[in-house]
């Protein structure tokens, strides 16, 4: 097929490739997040990303966090970025870990200055970096370049008989021509999880993805609860599914049907080369495509049945549902409907070339149906309390 | 034309495409081959939600994706309603 053929986007210094061409002003902490918004309210063309944490965390914690700061900076939908934290040892670190790819960071620290000389400072900076990535020119990229997220949400049955399918097709299509893709959701493996085991591709592999399941597992149970009443949630029962074996197998026919090369700690960057990658991440929506775009993932595919809203400010969401209802009901959050595939009236493989027309579309700069809406969902992942 | 699909042969259950009223003859169709089974609707099903293909005993596994989903703590007959008034996870 032709589809996958004209795509264009933004080769990076490090020679990896974006889709979105962003000025990030990036809050290292929950109390820089006023200066940030500051900053991006004064400079168009710039996007500040304010989220929650920052503050005396530790440990494994602490390193997601910092994780998270650099790899979203790394991000090739990103062109430059402005650093803001209260303090300049933090501020710098995460600087230097984004300076690695070679593209343009600043920081700025906000002790001994107070927010308005630091959005002062930051703006004039800001300003320099949007006017330089407003000339940056898309040049022709090939799918062996991109790195696709995958997670779906608000399932229901339809999301087993569609919109997985679809993507899944889309998934084998992205390997096979040496692309890279990411999938995770722990939690929502269950009932599934042996089905994902036997897919890695060695056993050492094998045996470190059933550790992290099972330490999810054990983290679950240690909090003396289960996941009734969570797993499924309310809006994936009122869409007839009944049980989380059920939406596990739900959620595993978007996966594709290669091989496992690789299993990720959460926003950690794949180091296998090209194929598919196992990510440890949280089953919500937010938080997952959060850490999948700090590990470097440029498009996120998203099959949902009774309608996700759910958006990212670094890389475009594009949202396919099989249920009539929702897309129709929900058609502006829609990007692709593929409820011709319960009608009979559309095969997987017509659907899966839509998919890929969309992918090549959205490539190319064609807004998603979240990123018209302003869904810039940036949600850091937390794995204890702080200090 | 079909109102339900189903994942896989061997499976117990199927997926309504359209809504299923009480007492309906309805046809559906395995995906694994294109084939077609015809049954009559015990309940009313809403679209997306499962009918029975085949009859599962109290207590017996059940089948989707030709994997196990849950149990059946009542059982069940061809044509039945199926959801979490008579299946239920097997993990928590």
């Amino acid at each position: 097929m032709v589809h996958s053929q004209g795509m264009f986007g933004y080769r990076r210094e490090n020679g990896r490739v974006g889709v979105r061409n962003h000025v990030i002003i990036l809050p290292v902490d929950d109390i820089a997040n006023a200066a940030a918004e500051g900053v991006s309210r004064l400079i168009n063309g710039t996007l500040a990303l304010p989220h929650a944490y920052g503050r005396l965390q530790y440990g494994e914690d602490l390193d997601l966090h910092f994780r998270t700061m650099v790899g979203t900076g790394a991000n090739p939908n990103v062109a430059a970025v402005v650093v803001i934290c209260i303090e300049p040892k933090w501020a710098k670190r995460v600087a230097d870990g984004i300076a690695a790819t070679g593209k343009p960071v600043e920081f700025f620290a906000i002790e001994g200055n107070g927010d308005l000389e630091t959005i002062r400072r930051a703006a004039w900076k800001a300003r320099e970096f949007a006017q330089w990535a407003s000339e940056l020119q898309r040049e022709e990229v090939s799918l062996n370049e991109l790195t696709i997220s995958i997670k779906c949400g608000e399932s229901d049955t339809t999301t087993g008989l569609g919109s997985c399918p679809t993507v899944s097709y889309a998934v084998d299509r992205i390997v096979e021509a040496g692309g890279t893709v990411f999938f995770g959701e722990t939690s929502e493996l269950t009932g599934g999880e042996q089905l994902i085991a036997q897919r890695m591709a060695t056993p050492e592999l094998r045996q470190k993805f059933m550790a992290f399941y099972d330490d999810y597992i054990r983290e679950i149970k240690a909090q003396g609860v289960d996941l009734l009443g969570s797993q499924p949630t309310e809006g994936n029962i009122a869409g007839g599914l009944t049980t989380i074996e059920e939406k596990a197998l739900g959620n595993i026919q978007k996966t594709g049907s290669k091989p496992v090369i690789g299993v990720l700690k959460p926003a950690e960057a794949p180091a296998n080369g090209p194929g598919t990658y196992f990510m440890d991440t949280s089953s919500a929506a937010a938080e997952c495509v959060t850490l999948m775009a700090a590990a470097g993932a440029v498009v996120h595919f998203f099959p949902t049945g009774q309608g996700n809203v759910i958006g990212n400010p670094i890389e475009p969401v594009i949202k396919v549902s099989a249920n009539p209802h929702t897309v129709r009901t929900m058609s502006e959050h829609i990007d692709l409907d593929v409820s011709g595939l319960l009608a009979r009236t559309m095969n997987l493989q017509q659907a899966g070339e839509n998919l890929m027309e969309c992918l090549r579309r959205t490539v190319n700069g064609r807004l998603t149906a979240a990123e018209l809406l302003g869904h810039r969902e940036f949600v850091m992942t937390k794995l204890y309390r702080s200090a | 034309m079909h109102k339900f699909l189903v994942h896989n042969h061997g499976d117990h259950v199927g997926v309504a495409t359209s809504d299923i009223a009480a007492g309906e003859r309805v046809v559906g169709i395995f995906m694994d081959d294109d084939s077609t089974i015809e049954l009559l609707s015990n309940h009313a099903v809403p679209l997306g939600h499962k009918i029975a293909v085949s009859s599962v005993a109290a207590g017996g596994d059940v089948l989707k994706y030709n994997v196990k989903i849950g149990v059946t703590p009542s059982g069940f007959a061809v044509g039945d309603y199926v959801h979490i008034h008579n299946l239920k996870t097997a993990r928590w």
